[in-house]
């Protein structure tokens, strides 16, 4: 067991740091950034692209660098530093996550070739109005034509569905196979954003970041991989993943925060003295390093079950982290607000804006209670849990 | 990053685990199992099966029965020992007294204390605090003067755990009532059974009796009892303190109580809120077992990491929460505590509240939880 990085990882994290840090480590960048569409820099993308950060995940042969998930969480935990609002979970990490479980060959030397050079974004469609956190589709319907496929429904929010140069698309197979229990099957579909039949009305949401409604209307669709297959086991395990790298930014993001907490009470002078000066502030400061630090071990230790595991052990592994990080960003996030006083209300200064991104990340993959809930109906099935097991 | 451990720690953990489990008496083991109170022979008898075995003191120098573990083996030991419902170490042998004898101790002290205390031949007591010195712990006011060969020892101690049982009692004492309060003060050794030593037990919330009052009234100590040098017994205090906090988050055992507690639970498991507090509770422990992991991995040459506050302040909350589930799961029959053999209620449910009562303990001592939050804020985040 071994919570540190190799060489090559201390690198890779110095590397992005760096890159990102340059662009964002003054907070008026990010505002001016997202204050326009597409919401992220066209030409920080590029030079994550040039770095190899878009393919990370990817087989060399599927034009990636064959970097695993020790990986990816070092790049999501540099974002989330510096809350760089570049689609690197949802577009590279998560829809490059299905393409590659799902996708034949000749569309993952296509779709990923091209995600990792930077020519194209990729947007996973898959939340719908009414649900929850779910690997099935039911809102968007597929209809096989025979020679080809057509879906029709809507779907939202789709994170960066606006900017997205392709969609992978989960919808339910209503004449296709069935799950095991008799329900009809989710399939995973490439869509052409500028076909007919597609509809698409971007907006920002509360943190910076971007998100469209779209509306097909028997919009044509590829499917990805062999058609009429049931996708919800690979739709569920790139939740998992998608989730586990979320973690990650998501520490990221209060590292951050915890560190300008500490130097604002160090500096923030109030009644004459700085408020380190009042224990009752500092008390609380202990307790969001006490909060920051078990979440990290969690998120460290769900991204190497995610390397080294698989199926339901990365599921739950998944599932704990997102618990223990849901707790803990809702915690560090209120807090260093409170801790900052009126001016970590304001859109202008960054803190504020860390806690709207911790937010976001909470309720895009699953929150803290959903996993909970999760987790409380397997806990009576075992003794005791057992990480070294 | 690596998840597993190497095939060599795997082979260790499965040693530990087999040795624990086959050469401890089971009706020790069951004593622990079911949360009642063990004997003194029954420590005793523990601590030296373990010591045969070269298992009781393996954070010590290597000459005197340590073993040259990585801080990993140490963690596994430690938490194997906890699972398998072994007594630990008498803490105040192993992990307190016996580091700082070996670590400033004179040759004498060493060979004239050590074996006996890894053995536990000999029972040691601590006697740090005193009513005016709780977390101010630099403000004692008993004194030793010299007179001769000897110091004269007059002052109380108090909170001495177990101190009925004690042969011998390491205290701090002023030996410079004019010194800056942290440096006049020195570390000795003293024997219980010395005249003018008289134990007396105080009485706690949970109708047990654990702690004592130790007063000193003109106790002769031989020179040759004080440890390393005069004045300097704040410093080895503080080292003593640093190893205390690593080992006190109980996290091996609280999650035995939490496995536990899943069987006293029955039915009730099936209720959704139940079943939420123990996977909530099942995840903190785990995010603490994993930090204990992450923190012992990266504290070099034996040093305690400073994120050892965390697992200080976060192990004893887990510990307290756990108890409290267990009671709330007893309910009604958790009022039964002074119900005898004969009720018809659960040993268990019977238990529940004094083990609950005497565990808010747990974040006071060991440097209470506000301690360690200072420490954190302080030395962690320089606030």
């Amino acid at each position: 067991m071994d919570f540190t990085y190799d060489e090559e990882q201390r690198a890779l994290r110095e590397a992005v740091r760096g890159l990102v840090g340059k662009a964002y480590a003054d907070f008026e960048n990010r505002r001016r950034t997202v204050a326009e569409d597409p919401g992220f820099a066209e030409d920080l993308w590029g030079r994550l692209s040039e770095m190899g950060v878009l393919g990370l995940p990817f087989s060399e042969e599927d034009g990636g660098m064959g970097a695993g998930p020790i990986e990816v969480g070092i790049v999501a935990t540099e974002l989330g530093r510096v809350l760089a609002p570049e689609p690197f979970l949802t577009s590279v990490v998560l829809a490059g996550g299905l393409v590659a479980a799902a996708g034949s060959a000749e569309q993952r030397t296509d779709v990923l070739g091209a995600l990792a050079s930077g020519e194209s974004v990729l947007a996973f469609a898959h939340a719908e109005p009414g649900a929850r956190w779910m690997p099935t589709a039911s809102a968007v319907t597929a209809t096989d034509n025979g020679s080809s496929w057509s879906l029709s429904g809507v779907k939202e929010p789709v994170p960066h569905g606006a900017r997205a140069d392709r969609l992978v698309v989960s919808a339910t197979l209503l004449d296709g196979s069935s799950t095991g229990s008799g329900r009809p099957g989710t399939g995973l579909f490439l869509v052409d954003p500028a076909a007919d039949g597609v509809t698409r009305h971007g907006y920002t949401t509360h943190d910076g970041g971007r998100a469209a409604r779209i509306a097909f209307d028997a919009a044509p669709a590829a499917p990805l991989g062999e058609a009429g297959q049931d996708r919800t086991p690979e739709i569920a395990r790139a939740l998992d993943a998608a989730r586990i790298a979320a973690c990650n930014e998501a520490i990221g993001a209060m590292q951050f925060s915890l560190e300008a907490t500490t130097a604002y009470l160090k500096s923030r002078k109030q009644f004459g003295v700085t408020l380190n000066a009042f224990q009752a502030l500092n008390f609380r400061a202990a307790d969001l390093y006490v909060s920051l630090e078990l979440a990290t071990s969690v998120a460290a230790w769900a991204t190497m079950v995610l390397a080294e595991k698989s199926g339901d052990e990365v599921s739950d592994a998944a599932a704990r982290a997102g618990l223990q990080v849901s707790r803990a960003g809702r915690h560090i996030g209120q807090e260093a607000i409170q801790l900052h006083g009126g001016i970590g209300m304001t859109a202008e200064y960054s803190i504020g804006n860390y806690t709207s991104h911790l937010t976001a990340l909470d309720h895009l993959l699953g929150d803290g209670d959903h996993y909970l809930r999760v987790l409380s109906k397997s806990v009576g099935g075992h003794e005791e849990f057992d990480p070294l097991a | 990053m690596q998840l597993e451990l190497s095939p060599e720690d795997a082979a260790f953990r499965e040693e530990m685990r087999t040795f624990f489990t086959t050469r401890i008496p089971q009706e020790i083991r069951d004593t622990v199992a079911q949360r009642r109170e063990l004997t003194k022979d029954q420590i005793v008898e523990s601590q030296r099966i373990l010591n045969e075995h070269g298992l009781a003191v393996p954070n010590w120098p290597v000459e005197w029965g340590g073993r040259d573990w990585s801080q990993l083996r140490r963690h596994i030991w430690h938490e194997e020992m906890q699972r398998a419902c072994v007594p630990l170490p008498l803490a105040f042998n192993a992990s307190m007294v016996g580091p700082v004898i070996a670590a400033f101790g004179s040759q004498e002290l060493k060979e004239r204390f050590l074996p006996k205390t890894a053995s536990l031949e000999i029972w040691w007591s601590q006697g740090f605090s005193e009513p005016d010195a709780g977390s101010d712990l630099a403000s004692v006011r008993t004194t030793a003067v010299r007179d001769g060969a000897d110091y004269v020892v007059n002052g109380q101690k108090t909170w001495t755990t177990l101190g009925q049982y004690g042969d011998w009692i390491f205290c701090l004492v002023r030996t410079d009532p004019e010194a800056k309060k942290q440096r006049g003060i020195s570390f000795l050794l003293i024997d219980m059974t010395s005249p003018g030593v008289t134990v007396r037990p105080i009485e706690l919330i949970d109708g047990g009796h654990e702690v004592n009052e130790v007063w000193f009234e003109d106790v002769r100590v031989p020179a040759e009892n004080l440890v390393g040098e005069l004045n300097a017994g704040w410093d080895y205090a503080k080292f003593l303190l640093g190893n205390e906090r690593v080992g006190v988050a109980p996290v091996g055992s609280t999650k035995r109580v939490l496995a536990q507690a899943k069987e006293y639970a029955g039915d009730q498991l099936q209720d959704p809120l139940t079943a939420a507090r123990f996977a909530e509770l099942e995840n903190e422990l785990l995010a603490l077992e994993l930090t204990a992991l992450r923190v012992t991995a990266s504290s070099a040459d034996g040093k305690p990491h400073p994120a050892s506050s965390v697992l200080k302040l976060r192990g004893t909350e887990l510990q307290q929460a756990v108890s409290e589930l267990v009671v709330d799961l007893a309910g009604p029959a958790s009022l039964a505590s002074g119900a005898g053999d004969e009720s018809d209620l659960l040993g268990w449910a019977r238990r529940a509240t004094p083990i609950y009562l005497n565990l808010r303990k747990a974040s006071i001592y060991g440097g209470s939880n506000e301690i360690q939050r200072r420490i954190i804020a302080k030395t962690i985040l320089g606030l």
